[in-house]
């Protein structure tokens, strides 16, 4: 995926000459052919993120459109009131490609797994945010960024992650795709819990099961048509997210239904990580087993709270 | 300890003309008007504004966003009174707005907005962003092969903002020498003496060591700053860092170097009848 979308930054630089590249220290080699073919539009501007953001800010102003691209914390975290005043407060078109986003970086620890990531990037107003679930998907939401107004936050999975999406479900940032149709239950996907989702939903037919995918790529502007055209009839709402409990997608979709319809609400199940650094490392598939986020215990999770909302009233239910 | 530069010394003793008498009041209005504002920091940069607007600066008040405009950007907005009194004295908008700062409706708010306020390039406020995107700007002029310059203006509280440093970096990194940082050099940030909250010197010495060429002035003489300005960039190849010798609360005896006029509520009777001994009546 990773490598997908850097090479959509050439591709849209060869189209387009308002494109540019600007990495912090980037991986040797990145980028290498555009650095070659456009060597002005290709720049490498040290470990300054604070400093990277407010230049790339001030370059839009002027009619580029950068491509800022380091690892998804240092993208956030780092500097995230350059991002707030100097892109969202200004509305600029930047586009923030953000390395491994979620748990890609497990064995490097908390200070590079961007759990949280979503939440801050969705609290700014302007922001837009967008997670692929593969590089097929990469590839055509860049397509889509070019002429996006303001800024978008672009959060990337690890590379070699099953394709599962498909050419003809076409890409638009704001709107949804429904995988699945909706059965007793809803799946509310983005990123690569998608693929997660889609082994899950296999488990669950096997047992009688019928369960629904909308792959939100965009979290932010959230597809609410989407949202509630595919809730109608469902009996269990479960999000899934490689994100802390705290404003990504399950707040969203709660957010936007408790705005929406105030009351009816399904039943709902939000799986996340924990509110909580990570303090054990391997690897991605090894932290989201370890909590509880493999296509296993996704199916266990919501058979369990499906069995529940038939025997209650609606309740909410979280990880 | 500081190291007392003559351009400090001269800044002290420097006196002002009427315009720069004028300008105060206009500043000085807004305050007594919205009965708020950051004095200090206004006072000690309204003569590297004003040089800045009235000699240096290509722009055209009726065109703000021609393309080939010289860009500034006040990266300390907190001194945006003394821009915003520049800006309506030059014909951005009317002067009839200074006396709406801060209100609900005003478009002059108590740090500069872009969009809002024309003339104004960037919204400033949070310190130690505007050097950044100067560099931008600068950098889209080199790679647009557009000849308009970029100053931007730094207090000197704001340069402890490690941001500052990465911005100087990448600027001498791409040899912008048409990008020009002012710093407004008046020694006394909000708590107080800049020597004691974290001390800056060498300055010049630390500009020079990011790769600025780096010139000295007394950042109330306006012949001196004109000089200046007027000769940038002070070496080719390389971006300019002017350290303007500035006293904090300039032209008002009670406010000069003194930390409690850094930001100001109501206005006394006795403090605008000396204001008016100071400036003028207004």
């Amino acid at each position: 995926m990773r490598n997908t979308a850097m090479n959509m930054v050439h591709k849209l630089a060869a189209r387009d000459e308002r494109v540019l590249y600007i990495g912090s220290d980037p991986g040797a080699g990145t980028l290498r052919a555009m650095s070659k073919e456009f060597p002005k539009r290709h720049l490498i501007e040290g470990i300054s993120e604070a400093h990277i953001i407010g230049m790339s800010a001030g370059l839009a102003m002027e009619g580029f459109v950068p491509y800022v691209n380091t690892i998804a914390t240092f993208l956030t975290r780092r500097c995230y009131e350059q991002v707030a005043v100097d892109l969202c407060l200004h509305n600029l078109p930047v586009r923030l490609i953000a390395n491994g986003g979620g748990l890609v970086y497990a064995p490097l620890g908390p200070t590079h797994q961007a759990i949280e990531d979503i939440a801050i990037m969705r609290a700014l107003p302007n922001m837009t945010v967008i997670c692929p679930c593969d590089a097929d998907e990469a590839a055509r939401m860049m397509e889509q960024t070019l002429d996006w107004k303001g800024p978008i936050y672009i959060r990337l999975g690890k590379g070699g992650d099953a394709v599962v999406s498909k050419a003809e479900h076409g890409f638009e940032i704001g709107k949804a795709i429904l995988m699945r149709p909706p059965g007793d239950v809803l799946m509310v996907t983005t990123g690569i819990m998608l693929q997660r989702a889609l082994a899950a939903a296999d488990l669950l037919a096997a047992q009688g099961v019928r369960a629904g995918i909308l792959h939100m790529h965009t979290v932010k502007p959230l597809d609410t048509e989407a949202l509630l055209q595919a809730i109608r009839g469902v009996k269990l709402l479960a999000t899934l997210e490689e994100h802390v409990p705290s404003g990504g997608l399950g707040s969203a979709v709660a957010e936007t239904l408790i705005d929406k319809l105030g009351s009816g609400l399904p039943a709902m199940l939000r799986l996340s990580l924990p509110d909580r650094f990570m303090h054990n490392y391997g690897s991605q598939d090894s932290l989201l087993k370890k909590h509880g986020l493999s296509a296993n215990a996704i199916a266990t999770s919501i058979e369990h709270a499906l069995a529940a909302s038939r025997s209650s009233a609606p309740q909410l239910h979280s990880t | 300890m500081i190291q007392i530069s003559p351009h400090a010394e001269a800044a002290l003793t420097c006196t002002l003309d009427e315009r720069s008498l004028y300008l105060r009041r206009l500043v000085l209005g807004s305050v007594r008007s919205a009965g708020r504002g950051h004095v200090g920091p206004a006072l000690s940069l309204i003569e590297m504004v004003r040089v800045l607007y009235d000699d240096v600066l290509r722009i055209d008040p009726q065109n703000p966003q021609d393309p080939h405009r010289d860009r500034a950007i006040l990266s300390k907005g907190h001194g945006c009174l003394a821009l915003y009194a520049l800006l309506a004295d030059r014909g951005f908008f009317p002067l009839s707005e200074l006396d709406g700062f801060c209100g609900s409706d005003s478009i002059l708010g108590g740090h500069p907005e872009y969009g809002m306020v024309p003339g104004v390039e960037a919204s400033t406020g949070a310190l130690g962003h505007g050097l950044s995107i100067g560099v931008g700007l600068a950098l889209a002029a080199r790679m647009r092969e557009r000849s308009y310059r970029t100053f931007v203006l730094l207090g000197d509280g704001e340069i402890n903002e490690g941001s500052v440093w990465e911005a100087a970096m990448g600027a001498a990194k791409h040899g912008l020498d048409n990008l020009v940082a002012m710093i407004d050099y008046n020694k006394l940030q909000s708590y107080g003496p800049t020597d004691y909250v974290l001390p800056l010197e060498p300055l010049a010495d630390k500009w020079r060591s990011f790769g600025f060429a780096v010139q000295e002035v007394n950042g109330h003489d306006v012949g001196a700053l004109r000089t200046v300005l007027k000769q940038v960039p002070a070496v080719s190849g390389k971006p300019t860092a002017v350290i303007c010798h500035t006293v904090k609360g300039k032209g008002l005896p009670a406010a000069e170097s003194n930390a409690d006029w850094h930001h100001k509520n109501k206005l006394s009777d006795s403090e605008l009848d000396a204001i008016r001994v100071a400036v003028g009546d207004f």
